[in-house]
């Protein structure tokens, strides 16, 4: 099945409604799918191949992807918040291809062999221009719906290819068609070279929710839209949330159209999500746990299971709020020990999934197995009533003594003390034990010594956890996902010692 | 006739079109409203068309589902006449909502 379809359908349905932008200026279903299909036949008949896209978000990004499937080109947005270098390389390897370029980021990126650039106002002017609106589609049968290049930490980035099948097979299976009322808008501010951003623009389409757009995300801007756009759906990757909540907190704003504020893409921390469910009492409060090469979402921490979990006077209960919830219930989910067996539960494995959204494939190479299962490279484990407990990646998890400790676990108690900023937990290596807990730590108000800090785990946790190598620092590196390149770290550790 | 995923299909008798989303384990003949369905795009056979909505009438947006084959069609068209595998009615799948997470 194809995504253009997607929007066929919502477009017959409803052909009226808005479908993206803001309330003045917004554009309805049947309007996006004209200018998809004129912007897509402009596109077409620039050059071959991959439609690229280097730009901030704005209706152009949903226009652009929607446009792509119309032609049956491959949609593969970069991150325009790389190096020129780095993002022209990336650039080169989309070669042939056609590139939509924020106006402004031209500068950046011309001149790449093989690449032939328009601006984003050129393609914006293409799709109302009434000669494009006129002419015949050419027919296609091309089946690569998005390239995301995945925001790697270390080496090359990797394209991970998702195909229509997958996208759509995602969507079908968890949205109902146009259940969305009237009023409700979602507001996307990751950008649009993240999953999450194409799941979203999909997602919605087929809901019948309105989508609008943040260019590029501050807390500051994102509670402005927010209020004034009347938004009531919205996600954030953890860290936004973390920075929206004092600036609600400052104003005094509370949102009253906002209904449901999902999150995902890195380890909520308990303070942060706590804290959000005090102060907007009101919102459902969703986790969704995925990868790029699932199609997004695999597994949900739904509304009820966060009221269930902050009620609860259960520690067993009470701890799901730090859970990815259940696996949805159109795909299947096995944590497997090394071994390749089954790991009981309770016990730490690697994830295993396979459905029909499950892409598991890059450029070139696909990484499902002979029964359809995908490795997602994430340690976890399962409660007994299936609720599944995600570790973060198996290379980040420190194997100490045996013992598998959550670099994540620690970060989250260290994150309380008032003298702690930031804080980053990490396996060093170490003759005795195979690995030792790291941590470097960004104090504020004040040096916290580590003997303080240590204690301060210890008490809250045990002492195997309790890091035994402190650093400070001023800053922690991130990727602009917002992503804690621990990584890094490890590795600066590391050379040190040696 | 061959239903491959993603291959979409017309009512011969009302307005109603499916895509396949999953196939039958053995092959079979998809109808609605009695007839069998067309390929999309192809031309229609001479049948009446129907008057008045069967029950269940294909909803947009719905998925429906024969048990024995396994197979499953998502409307993308809404239409009147009922649909059918080799006789049997398909059943509407009820989808359990989830909440928003993107």
């Amino acid at each position: 099945m194809h995504t253009s379809l997607l929007l066929e359908m919502a477009a017959e349905t409803f052909p009226d409604r808005l479908a993206v932008g803001h309330l003045s200026e917004g554009v309805s279903y049947a309007e996006l799918a004209a200018r998809a299909r004129a912007g897509g036949v402009w596109l077409g008949g620039l050059g071959e191949g991959t439609i690229v896209f280097v730009g901030q978000n704005s209706v152009a990004a949903p226009t652009a992807i929607f446009a792509s499937a119309e032609v049956g080109r491959p949609f593969a947005p970069l991150n325009y918040r790389l190096a020129d270098a780095d993002l022209r390389r990336l650039l080169g390897r989309t070669a042939p291809s056609v590139a939509i370029v924020d106006d402004d980021m031209v500068h950046r990126v011309s001149g790449v062999d093989g690449v032939v650039i328009v601006t984003r106002s050129a393609f914006e002017a293409a799709c109302v221009d009434p000669v494009n609106r006129a002419a015949e589609k050419p027919v296609v049968d091309v089946d690569i719906a998005v390239l995301l290049f995945t925001s790697g930490t270390t080496g090359e980035p990797k394209a991970a290819v998702l195909r229509h099948r997958h996208l759509a097979s995602y969507v079908i299976s968890t949205v109902e068609f146009m259940h969305a009322d009237e009023e409700e808008a979602a507001l996307v501010s990751v950008p649009p070279y993240h999953i999450a951003g194409i799941a979203a623009t999909l997602t919605a389409v087929y809901a019948g929710r309105r989508n609008v757009f943040l260019p590029a995300f501050s807390p500051e801007a994102w509670v402005d839209t927010a209020a004034a756009e009347k938004v009531t759906h919205a996600m954030l990757v953890p860290t936004m949330l973390g920075r929206v909540l004092p600036i609600l907190q400052a104003r005094g704003e509370k949102l009253p159209h906002l209904r449901a504020l999902s999150y995902g893409g890195g380890r909520m921390p308990a303070s942060v999500i706590e804290h959000a469910m005090r102060l907007l009492p009101n919102v459902d409060f969703a986790n969704g746990y995925g990868l790029t090469e699932t199609s997004s979402t695999i597994a949900v921490l739904g509304p009820e299971d966060h009221r269930a979990a902050i009620q609860s006077s259960d520690p067993h209960v009470r701890r799901r709020l730090g859970s990815v919830g259940k696996p949805l219930p159109s795909l299947e989910l096995e944590i497997r020990m090394p071994d390749g067996a089954l790991a009981p539960i309770g016990t730490s494995g690697e994830v295993y999934v396979r459905g029909e959204q499950i892409a598991g494939e890059y450029l070139g190479k696909s990484v499902i197995d002979g029964d359809g299962w995908f490795a997602t490279n994430d340690a976890g484990w399962m409660d007994d009533e299936g609720y599944l407990f995600v570790e973060g990646r198996l290379d980040d998890v420190i194997v100490r003594g045996g013992e598998n400790i959550s670099p994540g676990e620690v970060e989250d108690v260290l994150r309380t003390h008032p003298h702690v900023a930031d804080v980053a937990v990490f396996g060093l290596p170490d003759d005795q034990w195979g690995e030792k807990v790291a941590a470097v730590v960004v104090a504020k108000d004040g040096a916290p010594t580590t003997a303080d800090l240590a204690e301060w785990v210890k008490a809250k946790l045990r002492s195997t956890k309790t890091p035994e190598t402190w650093e400070f620092r001023g800053e922690l590196p991130y990727n602009d996902t917002g992503k804690l390149l621990r990584r890094v770290l490890k590795q600066e550790l590391s050379a040190n010692k040696a | 006739m061959e239903m491959k995923p993603g291959s979409r299909w017309a009512s011969a008798v009302c307005d109603a079109e499916v895509v396949v989303v999953r196939p039958p384990k053995s092959g079979g003949d998809l109808a609605c409203g009695g007839h069998a369905v067309v390929a999309h795009g192809g031309a229609k056979p001479d049948v009446a068309r129907l008057d008045t909505a069967q029950d269940p009438a294909p909803l947009v947006g719905k998925r429906y589902v024969d048990a024995d084959s396994g197979l499953e069609v998502l409307c993308v068209k809404a239409g009147k006449g009922a649909l059918s595998l080799d006789g049997r009615p398909l059943a509407l799948k009820e989808a359990k909502a989830l909440p928003a997470s993107d």
